[in-house]
């Protein structure tokens, strides 16, 4: 059992959850409420990592991640290091990569809330930020949950564009994913069994966790 | 009104609501309009006639283009100042054609939003007291899902009044509730109004039920707020056939205006219409459209003639008869065009006088019932 890299794992879906779900609550919110020209085209791009093949999604980001292409140059300035085949890196890439799973199911849950429930808490004397503290974020809150749901289980469990970007450096870039395909190049088929086994396990516990939040609420939509 | 619960509520004062919104589009405004305290004005008018953007308006939900809202002594709008208060700080209750209740809170606590201006100890109480009034005891921790159609208008309208507000806005409040519980609702409100002192505006599609609850009708067409008076005397004088048709009015007629033997006479086909007033300041000769509340045709009885039967005697054949429980619409064709005249009467006098499709009868048009619309001839 590669401890190590269960490690990584986890902490690399922590991290993109965490950076990821604000995001999904803003993009998902925007999308839902706004009336832009160039909505359709942003809904593309949010929803184009899902129908990439993830090696092409991850070559795209290798490429764009190297010293000479300006977001990498942007990022060694910014930081004074590189990004591929850093931790750095596949976070960045898995935000990308699980962008779809983190705004689309929030921006479907905003887009069930009747407008006119922010104009009823407007009109009760709420401000608008108070307004989605208090009414528009408990109403998207299912939403966010599976949102969580499945952005920590498809970081878990990203393989293609980890790979490219990252490599598999033993502690940095070598996620559970990864260590269970070395393991089989490997032959060790007992190691690969009980990674695959502890991965099953620790997605099924996300998944049970977050689920078993989003299902105790005692209202539903009158 | 009350900080505190009270049993007892205390009335509440507040100013007059004056609004005067225009603009061209892209929903064109041109609202003129003022409730005062304590009076219900309902805003009627078809779809599409702009009521609902008004209310919005004046919630601050909507921003028109130019325009002047007071209410209680405080500036709301001033497109000419620049001042434009937002929904937070105009005190206005507003109660939602779909209620618009916060699904994940109680009922005590869909109120307790609205009581923010109070110390958070005592909203709790408040709100329970608010609920109380709306005679919602003991459903407070009810989530509005288990909660019937009235029950959760009364929680709005809990909601919308726990804010103590200038004016209270009613958006089509009966709408999504069925017959019976829209009856006992309508009845309610006009309780509740014994209880506040501010200006209530309700907007509604429903004829009867403004004419029902409200002190005044203001009728809406295009945005325009087209008259405004108290239900009875706008069903008999509408200033222009515009306004009598948006009042589901069916007799609007057009005629020309004559002189017998020195007197001023209505020509209407092949009769010579008496008119008790107006006639006089009508040019001769002049078109005029006018229009006759179906209350003031006067059916003759075929077997003994009545008092009246010599005021305006008009015969028609019956087109149309119509029977509707204990009324019976009766329908009039005439031989000088395609205008038609229509009327109600009790069924069994319909079936006392053998009246049936095809037949002849005759009627008075009382000369005080005709009105005269010398606004639009054309419309």
């Amino acid at each position: 059992m590669d401890w190590t890299a269960l490690t990584v794992s986890l902490r690399l879906a922590a991290m993109t959850c965490l950076l990821l779900i604000p995001l999904g609550v803003w993009l998902g919110r925007t999308l839902a409420r706004a009336r832009f020209r160039g909505k359709s085209l942003c809904e593309a791009l949010v929803a184009l990592p899902l129908v990439m093949p993830p090696t092409v999604l991850g070559f795209y980001l290798m490429m764009s991640f190297g010293r000479d292409a300006p977001f990498g140059a942007f990022w060694h300035r910014l930081t004074g290091e590189g990004l591929n085949f850093t931790f750095s890196g596949i976070l960045l890439a898995s935000l990308v990569a699980s962008l779809p799973f983190a705004v689309q199911p929030i921006q479907r849950a905003f887009e069930s809330i009747p407008a006119n429930l922010s104009e009823a808490a407007w009109c009760s004397g709420l401000t608008p930020w108070q307004t989605f503290l208090r009414i528009e974020l408990p109403l998207v809150w299912p939403g966010v949950i599976s949102a969580l749901a499945l952005t920590f289980a498809h970081t878990l469990g990203e393989f293609g564009v980890i790979l490219m970007v990252g490599g598999a450096i033993d502690g940095e870039t070598r996620t559970l994913s990864i260590a269970i395909y070395d393991r089989v190049q490997a032959f060790d088929e007992t190691g690969a069994g009980i990674m695959s086994a502890m991965l099953l396990l620790v997605s099924f516990l996300t998944i049970g966790v977050v689920y078993g939040l989003a299902g105790r609420r005692r209202w539903r939509h009158a | 009104m009350p900080d505190t619960p009270n049993p007892t509520p205390s009335p509440v004062d507040a100013g007059r609501l004056a609004v005067s919104l225009y603009q061209a589009g892209p929903i064109p405004l041109a609202a003129d309009f003022a409730c005062d305290p304590g009076e219900l004005l309902a805003l009627v008018g078809p779809s599409g006639s702009g009521k609902t953007t008004l209310l919005r308006a004046i919630a601050g939900l909507y921003r028109p283009a130019e325009g002047r809202i007071d209410c209680g002594g405080e500036t709301w709008l001033d497109t000419t100042h620049d001042i434009v208060r937002r929904p937070q700080q105009r005190r206005v209750g507003v109660v939602f054609q779909d209620y618009a209740l916060f699904p994940h809170m109680s009922a005590r606590d869909n109120v307790k939003v609205a009581l923010g201006h109070l110390e958070p100890g005592r909203r709790s109480a408040c709100a329970d007291d608010w609920l109380g009034r709306m005679r919602l005891e003991g459903l407070s921790n009810r989530y509005p899902s288990q909660l019937s159609g009235g029950q959760r208008q009364r929680v709005a309208l809990a909601r919308a009044l726990a804010r103590e507000p200038r004016a209270l806005l009613l958006d089509e409040p009966f709408s999504a509730v069925d017959q019976v519980t829209r009856r006992r609702l309508q009845r309610e409100l006009a309780l509740l109004r014994e209880q506040i002192h501010i200006p209530i505006l309700l907007v509604t599609h429903d004829l009867d039920e403004a004419a029902a609850l409200a002190d005044r009708i203001c009728v809406l067409h295009g945005g325009r707020t087209l008259q405004a008076d108290v239900p009875e005397r706008l069903f008999r004088h509408p200033d222009s056939a515009v306004v009598a048709r948006l009042l589901d009015r069916h007799n609007i007629f057009e005629g020309r205006v004559m002189e017998v033997d020195g007197q001023r006479r209505l020509q209407w086909g092949p009769w010579l219409l008496q008119v008790a007033h107006g006639l006089e300041a009508l040019a001769l000769e002049q078109r005029v459209a006018w229009y006759l509340p179906d209350s003031d045709v006067v059916l003759h009885r075929r077997d003994r003639p009545s008092r009246g039967d010599r005021e305006n005697p008009v015969t028609g054949r019956i087109g149309e008869m119509v029977v509707l429980g204990g009324m019976t619409s009766l329908t009039l064709f005439f031989d000088h065009g395609l205008e038609s005249l229509r009327f109600d009467i009790a069924t069994h006098a319909a079936r006392r006088n053998g009246l049936a499709r095809g037949e002849w009868v005759q009627v008075s048009l009382l000369a005080g019932g005709i009105h005269l619309l010398p606004r639009n001839p054309s419309d």
